[in-house]
């Protein structure tokens, strides 16, 4: 049986993408990534992935943006932070994995089941600035309203239950200084360095 | 002891019986807690995968406050926890962090220098008050009660400091102290998917169900947790794991500082387990 192999000239790959991930704080560590697989061997999910979070690494490095940003791996990464405590060269896998996630957010021609993932940050995000708190029926609501309409009738009765219980407060807090909030938000605009992708 | 009181937007909704529990038990353990005034949410992880600065000056705002008093803060919510604890060591770690923040700061008319502590709850509890301080405070004999302690992710890991990132014993310790037994309990770190519920909904039932398996196996009476989100999702979905996985799961979810203050002698109502999805009356009703 013959084997295909894909070959890629260097300068296809996207170097922008790997000075992209470099830049996140402590990200120049990858670099020091010796490809052992302790991350793929301590993490909850990895059987679910397509790539594993070592494979990630290679790729990451390899410039293969496409391929990362559209991987089941970033859209299974459950946060657990099991394999960044044992990575033998403390490179932070889990912030690496956020910045990607962010990254996959920003574009827009993503699969399905990752943009529905990335729905339920902006309006998060949202709430926040107009409140400065978190008010989970209206993030709970509008989560479901816009990302998955069905999802509504399997998740009402965990609502309702929670609601009796005096768990689900119909009204939001807003917090005083809720202008000058806003403000500091409006500077991490500006610094889309650290504030916008990553 | 006086600490600044950071409850979080967790306590003051689905997990309030946490809040009230922890503000019940304070004075008992000589904890001195006075709120954050007009604290806003620290941004958590859902604001990680959105913007991590806007996620880092969130944060700030909360520590620039709590610094003017100077006192640590306590972070009962095992998300704020991070979230605060890691802006508080990024700032004194990246340089490019700190400038972000500074700047946003200064725009609100506040500055932080880095002076005050974030720490868990039940680093408090246990390293701070200590657990004599707790034995001192027994009004029940919780012997028999079976408690397996479940600390997730987010307490101990990653930047934690108090307690092992792999075998963490600090909840152990308290239950120990109360005069339970703490159950064998190998899933006590593991992930329950919390964090990508909304997303791969059906993975995340999976990982609250085997945590919950594990404690079954152990004929465990109760499962304790300092994490509003690991509560969700181990007590408000366990009736659709056990319609999901055929499964008989009854099987309370409490905030450690509910078990302690029973313990201590107040009532199953002053401790707010009635709130709880899950009522652990029966478990609780012998020691009563
Ligand atoms: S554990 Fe660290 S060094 Fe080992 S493969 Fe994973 S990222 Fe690379
Ligand atoms: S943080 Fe993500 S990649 Fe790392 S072990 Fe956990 S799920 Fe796997
Ligand atoms: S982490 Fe959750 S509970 Fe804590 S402040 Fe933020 S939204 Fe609120
Ligand atoms: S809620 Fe789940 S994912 Fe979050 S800290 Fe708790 S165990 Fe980990």
């Amino acid at each position: 049986m013959e084997e295909e192999k894909e070959i890629r000239l260097e300068y296809t790959l996207a170097r922008d993408f790997i000075d992209e991930v470099y830049s996140i704080p402590g990200g120049e560590q990858i670099k020091k990534c010796i490809q052992c697989g302790t991350c793929s061997g301590s993490c909850p999910t990895a059987y679910l992935m397509d790539y594993s979070p070592r494979q990630v690494f290679a790729m990451v490095r390899a410039g293969m943006r496409k391929e990362v940003l559209e991987s089941e791996a970033i859209l299974y990464c459950c946060s657990c932070y099991m394999c960044q405590v044992r990575c033998p060269q403390n490179i932070k896998i889990t912030d690496v994995f956020y910045a990607l996630k962010r990254i996959a957010w920003n574009e827009t021609d993503l699969k399905a089941p990752q943009a529905r993932l990335y729905k339920m940050s902006p309006i998060f995000f949202d709430i926040v600035r107009k409140k400065g708190r978190n008010h989970e029926i209206e993030l709970m609501t509008r989560f479901s309203l816009t990302a998955a309409p069905l999802e509504i009738f399997k998740q009402a009765p965990i609502g309702i239950k929670l609601f009796f219980k005096g768990r689900l407060p119909l009204g939001g807090k807003k917090i005083k200084d809720l202008k000058e909030l806003q403000k500091m938000l409006d500077v991490c605009e500006e610094h889309e360095v650290l504030g916008g992708v990553v | 002891m006086k600490y600044t009181y950071y409850p979080g937007c967790s306590l003051e909704a689905t997990s309030f019986p946490y809040d009230l529990s922890t503000r019940a038990i304070a004075p008992l353990l000589d904890i001195d807690l006075e709120e954050l005034e007009d604290w806003n949410c620290c941004g958590a992880t859902a604001y990680m995968s959105v913007s991590q600065g806007r996620s880092f000056v969130l944060s700030a705002r909360n520590l620039a406050l709590a610094e003017k008093k100077g006192w640590d803060i306590i972070a009962p919510c095992s998300a704020c926890y991070l979230g605060l604890n890691k802006t508080n060591i990024y700032m004194e770690e990246h340089a490019e962090v700190k400038d972000l923040v500074t700047k946003a700061l200064t725009v609100a008319g506040l500055e932080y220098n880095g002076t005050i502590k974030v720490r868990h709850l039940l680093d408090v509890v246990v390293n701070d008050v200590g657990l004599d301080t707790v034995r001192a405070n027994l009004k029940r004999d919780l012997g028999g009660l079976k408690v397996a302690s479940y600390y997730g992710c987010q307490t101990i890991r990653p930047e934690g400091g108090f307690d092992s990132v792999e075998d963490p014993h600090t909840l152990d310790d308290i239950v120990v102290a109360l005069g339970a037994t703490s159950v064998y309990f190998p899933m006590k770190d593991r992930c329950c998917g919390g964090s990508i519920a909304g997303s791969v909904r059906e993975q995340a039932l999976r990982m609250s169900k085997n945590i919950l398996l594990a404690a079954q196996r152990e004929e465990t009476d109760i499962i304790i947790t300092p994490c509003p989100m690991c509560h969700i999702n181990l007590e408000a979905y366990q009736a659709q794991i056990n319609k999901r996985y055929d499964a008989d799961f009854n099987i309370p979810i409490l905030f450690f500082p509910q078990l302690m203050g029973f313990a201590f002698g107040r009532s199953e109502k002053d401790m707010a387990m009635n709130s709880l999805i899950v009522s652990p009356e029966k478990q609780l009703s012998s020691f009563v």
